[in-house]
């Protein structure tokens, strides 16, 4: 009977671990957030990106609605081009929202911001973001201000 | 200096023969683990051995790792008013490098070396020639179950490590530090993805299980049938387990987290 208690602690054992993995995956990550089961694709092109990273929310009113999946440069524009997948929840966009990036708080992430529009048509897989707001830089802002200060002389 | 040529041609090949041995025994094992399939309580066997056994060793390292993560995070966080990023720091260092390094190494010291000295002693009483008498296997036998069962036994030890030191890390963090717990663990599911981070570890575990039970058995099958060679095999499978995990763990790191 010592090989039955031998497999039933080791049943034990196994039924532990792989609890560890399931409360690894359910507790500790975000697999129990947001799933990517169904995204479309937007293209927005910003002057600046700033620090923004790949994987990096998108939120509309604070609301996460996707992420950052794609950032290139674009050869003809000249300009940041960045991939955004939004939840196909979330496909009541209109044409002419707007696409900021921001800071989360003094130090923090960088983020897109959606701000809707008023237009009829919404976004579709492949459109174009038209009206975007490129990421703040510190030193451009510090750069101006020290001009303003010189010049006031 | 002709001898002395002569002995470091020596050294060097006796070095690269090893390294050969140990690859082709790697490869009968591997061969051999299909036929275990008809005779999985060889398995269940060592796993209770190799993993049951190391339970208690695991929990509570991972417990005081989780503790002193907590502690020290606090310490350093609470400088920027960041502690409540505490639950990130203690979730993503566990998820990513402790867990699965703390517990290869804690593996290779409480089951690799009692496997490699368990296998040494079966050669060094020919117990191994006497299964061979009887046309037996001895890597079929002996050999394989040993390496499965710690192949099979690390990822899940790691995770239970991980799990038991971010629960740690809560303890000292919410419990006696006073960092709000709804922010440790919305900031953990926030800022820990399952891809990336969880599943990138767990293949490190898994990495690591597989060169550590190798080590193992390999060290014990290939010992100098002598005490003092049991002895040495035991040690070099510790050593040699910690060099590769470290190793592999830089290598694997800068695949993973690299981002090149």
């Amino acid at each position: 009977m010592v090989d039955r208690k031998i497999e039933i602690l080791v049943g034990m054992f196994v039924a532990l671990g792989l609890g560890a993995l399931f409360l690894l995956a359910m507790q500790v990550s975000n697999l129990s957030q947001i799933q990517e089961h169904g995204t479309y694709r937007v293209t927005a092109y910003f002057d600046n990106i700033g620090g923004l990273k790949v994987r990096a929310p998108v939120t509309a009113s604070g609301v996460r609605v996707g992420r950052v999946a794609e950032i290139g440069y674009d050869r003809s524009t000249f300009r940041a081009r960045v991939v955004l997948a939004l939840g196909t929840q979330y496909d009541f966009f209109p044409v002419d929202t707007s696409a900021s990036i921001y800071t989360a708080g003094l130090l923090g992430e960088q983020y897109i911001a959606l701000d809707p529009g008023a237009e009829e048509e919404t976004l579709k897989d492949g459109s174009v973001i038209q009206y975007t707001q490129s990421a703040m830089i510190l030193e451009q802002l510090i750069g101006r201000f020290l001009v303003e200060l010189t010049s006031k002389k | 200096m002709i001898g002395l040529l002569q002995a470091l041609g020596h050294w060097s090949l006796a070095r690269v023969a090893r390294l050969g041995r140990g690859h082709l025994f790697l490869v009968r094992t591997l061969a051999s683990l299909p036929r275990l399939l008809p005779r999985p309580g060889l398995v269940v066997r060592e796993l209770f051995s190799v993993g049951v056994l190391s339970l208690l060793i695991i929990v509570v390292s991972g417990g005081f790792v989780g503790f002193v993560l907590g502690l020290q995070g606090y310490v350093t966080l609470v400088r920027f008013g960041a502690e409540e990023s505490l639950g990130v720091v203690v979730a993503l260092s566990l998820v990513r490098e402790l867990g699965p390094v703390v517990t290869a190494l804690l593996f290779a010291g409480r089951a690799g070396s009692a496997l490699a000295a368990e296998i040494g002693l079966m050669k060094s009483t020919e117990q191994l020639a006497g299964l061979e008498m009887m046309a037996v296997d001895p890597i079929e036998r002996v050999v394989a179950p040993r390496f499965l069962a710690g192949f099979i036994s690390m990822p899940l030890l790691a995770a239970l490590f991980s799990v038991v030191g971010v629960w740690g890390g809560f303890f000292v963090g919410s419990g006696l530090l006073g960092v709000d717990a709804g922010a440790f663990w919305s900031q953990i599911q926030a800022q820990v993805d399952f891809r990336d981070d969880v599943l990138n570890g767990v293949i490190k575990s898994v990495v690591f299980g597989f060169v550590a039970s190798w080590i193992a058995v390999f060290e014990g099958y290939d010992a100098v049938p002598t005490s003092e060679g049991v002895g040495r095999a035991t040690t070099r499978t510790v050593v040699n387990t910690a060099l590769a995990v470290l190793g592999l763990d830089f290598i694997l790191t800068a695949l993973m987290f690299g981002n090149f």
